[in-house]
């Protein structure tokens, strides 16, 4: 029986010829990834069972993300745990305030993960890897400060839903709004302990950023990871970033899926997903009534990188958001706002009536920069729209595209981006 | 491994966001967490909860954020298992990885209520709910987990291999 590309990475890193699904195996990896919420409970995990050096100083990453610049005392204090061990363990990849970013955004831009590779991050959305052909997976702080410890991690190994791609997508249509499409069609569990494994000839359709989105989703869908196959459009984008050698993957001819599904591309349309779960997905035309709202957020580990700047910018430039509609736009990394101010979309954003912050998570989860109050609606680019994610537990948010999100801001309403 | 306690229920897709809210996380205080566990669909669980008791629930329990915070801030409340149709595979990690015993038992998910008592036997996987007169079976724990349930925990379970 032949392998998916999942099981393949997964058998290479234990260093067997063979894996099956449901087998427990110990792997080797690459890269062990926390932030500033999860690293201080593995620090304290590592250092309570007296572990003295992590594996590898080189394959730790450690970024000040989620409450950083700091949010209050409290975080102050966890950023403060986290560089003080970075610092003691001589930590490669430490990113604090002034050169950090949002950390799914930063790995693969810096090329800290590249194709191949397996890795581990105290963050559920550390899937999001899987767009450049690596084995990638969200684990929490105990499997951190272990991984740290030993440069270990076990796993069960997945069986895989296939995703046959094919078409292109429509001008207003991107990677979020197919990874919405298909939690809609699936479920938030439809893929629970499974690989999510994206192939076939709408790839080439398909740009990194588009593909990050889909794969950082891939835990909405309760899967273990999303993996996209290797083509010119990875090389070309990892080329430039990762400067050691990697190995790519492909799925055996013979290998065994639990489910196939066959998507046409270009009939996907753009996908709101209402409260309070990403699969409620809904397109135009079964939203009747007008959904007012108050906030809009443009940013995320989704859906806060140079692309999805670059079309809020083309659908706000010599507009104005409507008036009492908050618009909050986070670039995703430093390099990307920094892009962005040369291009001059800060100038259109600002001209526009938004704000532009740091990269920070912020409001994602509710941390802080635009926390919604009581029976508050805010359209955005984020991953998550569970009870209270961004403030109030009476509050609501509406998952969807960068496009989707700037033209409801204008609107003042929910409403997509009908193309130029 | 044994435990007997009373139940608490809830439904399907009990994310990590309200068993541990993400206001509360600039802790990682196992008592502080645990004053906010489940507050945001059950505001009276931290008072009701006693040692030793038991938390159901449906479908893709602890889906969301991979915090541990959520299984940490479950395990101080004093919940000694939690029984669910499914698990979301991150908090079916950590939960496993902190010690905290958790069952898939569509069955036992069904048929407990709120307040049945319940006593759960973790090497043989049998679930005997005293208020129904009944019992479930579930799945008992491969080899590898017990070791680590046996140990409290991964960390200790890697610190006593080694030594
Ligand atoms: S942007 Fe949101 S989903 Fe992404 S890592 Fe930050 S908090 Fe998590």
């Amino acid at each position: 029986m032949g392998m998916t590309m999942t099981q393949k990475i997964l058998a290479e890193h234990a260093h067997v010829a063979e894996v099956k699904a449901g087998q427990l195996i110990e792997v080797d990896l690459d890269m062990v990834l926390g932030n500033d919420i999860t690293s201080p409970v593995a620090i304290k995990e590592f250092e309570k069972y007296g572990f003295e050096q992590v594996f590898d100083p080189g394959r730790v990453t450690m970024v000040m993300d989620h409450f950083a610049p700091n949010k209050d005392i409290k975080a102050a204090q966890q950023c403060k745990a986290c560089r003080t061990f970075a610092y003691a363990k001589n930590i490669k990849h430490f990113y604090d305030v002034g050169e950090m970013g949002i950390e799914h955004a930063l790995l693969p831009e810096k090329g800290i993960v590249g194709p191949g590779e397996c890795i581990i991050g105290a963050d559920s959305h550390t899937c999001t890897y899987g767009a450049l052909n690596a084995f990638s997976t969200g684990v929490g702080s105990t499997d951190m400060a272990a991984g740290m410890a030993t440069g270990k991690c076990w796993f069960k190994i997945p069986e895989a839903i296939k995703f046959d791609l094919r078409g292109k997508l429509a001008p207003n249509v991107s990677g979020k709004d197919v990874i919405l499409h298909i939690i809609g069609m699936i479920g938030v569990d439809g893929a629970l302990y499974k690989s999510m494994e994206f192939s076939g000839v709408g790839l080439r359709n398909l740009t990194m950023d588009d593909r990050l989105a889909m794969a950082n989703m891939a835990i909405e869908a309760g899967a273990k990871n999303g993996i996209f196959a290797y083509d010119e459009i990875t090389e070309a984008y990892v080329k430039e970033r990762v400067h050691r050698p990697y190995k790519t993957y492909e799925a055996d001819s013979d290998a065994d899926y639990a489910n196939v599904y066959h998507i046409d591309l270009s009939a996907i349309k753009p996908t709101i997903a209402f409260p309070h779960l990403p699969e409620n997905t809904k397109t135009m035309e079964d939203i009747k009534e007008n959904i007012v709202i108050d906030q809009v957020v443009i940013g995320s580990c989704t859906n806060g990188r140079l692309s999805d700047m670059e079309t809020a910018a083309k659908i706000l430039k010599g507009k104005h958001v409507a008036k009492g509609v908050r618009t909050i736009i986070i670039p995703a990394t430093q390099a990307i706002y920094k892009e962005c101010m040369k291009r001059g979309y800060m100038e259109i954003f600002i001209d526009a009536g938004c704000v532009v912050s740091t990269p920070t998570c912020g409001p994602c989860l509710g941390g802080y920069m635009g926390i919604l109050a009581e029976g508050e609606r805010c359209v955005a680019t984020t991953n998550r729209n569970f009870v209270g994610r961004m403030g109030h537990v009476e509050s609501e948010v509406y998952l969807a595209s960068p496009a989707t999100a700037a033209a409801s801001a204008i609107a003042g309403h929910i409403a997509v981006w009908e193309g130029e | 491994m044994e435990t007997k306690g009373y139940a608490h229920k809830y439904g399907d897709n009990v994310d990590t966001d309200v068993i541990i809210p993400a206001r509360y996380l600039n802790t990682s205080d196992p008592k502080e967490l645990a004053e906010k566990c489940m507050c945001d669909i059950d505001a009276d669980f931290v008072n009701k909860v006693k040692a030793n008791d038991i938390m159901v629930a449906g479908f893709n329990f602890g889906c969301g954020s991979s915090r541990e915070h959520a299984p940490i801030a479950i395990k101080a409340s004093g919940i000694s298992c939690v029984i669910a149709k499914s698990f979301a595979r991150i908090f079916y990690r950590n939960a496993i990885n902190i010690g905290l015993p958790i069952l898939e038992c569509p069955k036992a998910s069904e048929r407990i209520d709120t307040a049945d008592e319940i006593e759960i036997n973790f090497d043989t996987g049998e679930i005997i709910n005293h208020t129904k007169g009944e019992s479930y079976q579930a799945e008992p724990f491969p080899a590898f987990i017990q070791n680590i349930m046996k140990h409290n925990g991964l960390m200790n379970a890697i610190k006593e291999g080694k030594e």
